[in-house]
């Protein structure tokens, strides 16, 4: 009986422990995706000035009143604009930094495929 | 014909980087968040600096025309600097200016306005800066200029003598 208890109180307490975990997991997660603007170039998470330390406070703050990553960023986006996230959303201003990438691959592709075509040809 | 085409291109897409590189250059790499006006004042709890009593920001800024919202801090130096045109401002009577005591020491803030007189007609902690974060600030001193619960004027960084002229310009 008493071995039982022992396991029950060990699973409740890992249970706890691995819930407290994942918030915290969260709140890291988030804070490494804001750009201080203090000391631009660091994280929040990696920066330990007065701007950055009250923005970790903020998000823990809106994560307990129950917010999810999402509203978060949308809320910290319409105080300071897409700069402050590391990773912006999809946007008039950023259409081109996302597309760039895709642009350059089918260009790329095209060179390619031309390139193979005109070997077949020539063979 | 393909070996013309290949220098052509080359020549152009190295100048092309070269202009958005040569451009980007001259800018500033410290970027400061875009002023939106016309937008509305946050609401938030916060204690009063002397009483420490709690209140609500529609408390705050009810009852005046204008508002200027000040973010300072004994520790900060600029703040000093610009403490002369608050007081300026303060004897002008349409406006209310409000403080808000960012991560401050109590002592340190008190002995502040002892020595350098209090614009302020009411003062609010910020002891954890969250509330500064509600109104976009990132540092201190901020102040804004606030009509109809509504932020007509950001200004980041200490007051100055043009800056004044305009604050009064605004609230004529």
């Amino acid at each position: 009986m008493n071995i039982l208890k022992f396991l029950i109180s060990g699973i409740f307490l890992i249970y706890c422990f691995s819930s407290d975990l994942k918030a915290k997991n969260l709140e890291i997660e988030i804070t490494k995706n804001l750009r201080c603007l203090i000391c631009q170039g660091q994280s929040v998470y990696d920066s330990d000035s007065e701007f950055a330390n009250s923005l970790k406070i903020l998000v823990e703050k809106k994560l307990n009143e129950g917010l999810d990553e999402k509203q978060i960023y949308v809320y910290l986006k319409d105080k300071y604009g897409d700069w402050i996230l590391y990773d912006p959303g999809f946007s008039k201003n950023t259409y081109f930094l996302w597309l760039l990438p895709i642009l350059m691959f089918v260009f790329g592709g095209a060179i390619i495929l031309r390139k193979v075509i005109l070997k077949k040809k020539k063979l | 014909m393909k070996t013309k085409i290949f220098p052509i291109f080359l020549i152009f897409t190295f100048s092309i980087i070269f202009l958005v590189f040569y451009k980007g250059l001259q800018n500033t790499n410290v970027y400061t968040p875009t002023i939106k006006s016309e937008i509305k004042i946050p609401n938030f709890d916060a204690k009063e600096f002397f009483s420490k009593d709690k209140i609500n920001s529609d408390q705050i800024f009810i009852g005046s025309d204008y508002y200027l919202l000040n973010i300072w801090a004994s520790w900060c130096v600029p703040c000093k600097e610009e403490h002369k045109y608050l007081m300026d401002l303060s004897k002008k009577e349409n406006i209310k200016i409000i403080g808000q005591n960012y991560k401050d020491n109590f002592d340190n803030a008190k002995n502040f306005l002892i020595n350098l007189n209090n614009p302020y007609d009411l003062i609010f902690l910020d002891d954890d800066g969250t509330i500064a974060i509600e109104w976009g600030a990132y540092g201190v001193p901020e102040t804004f200029l606030i009509q109809n619960n509504k932020i007509m004027k950001k200004i980041i960084g200490p007051l100055n003598e043009k800056l004044v002229f305009e604050i009064k310009e605004l609230t004529q």
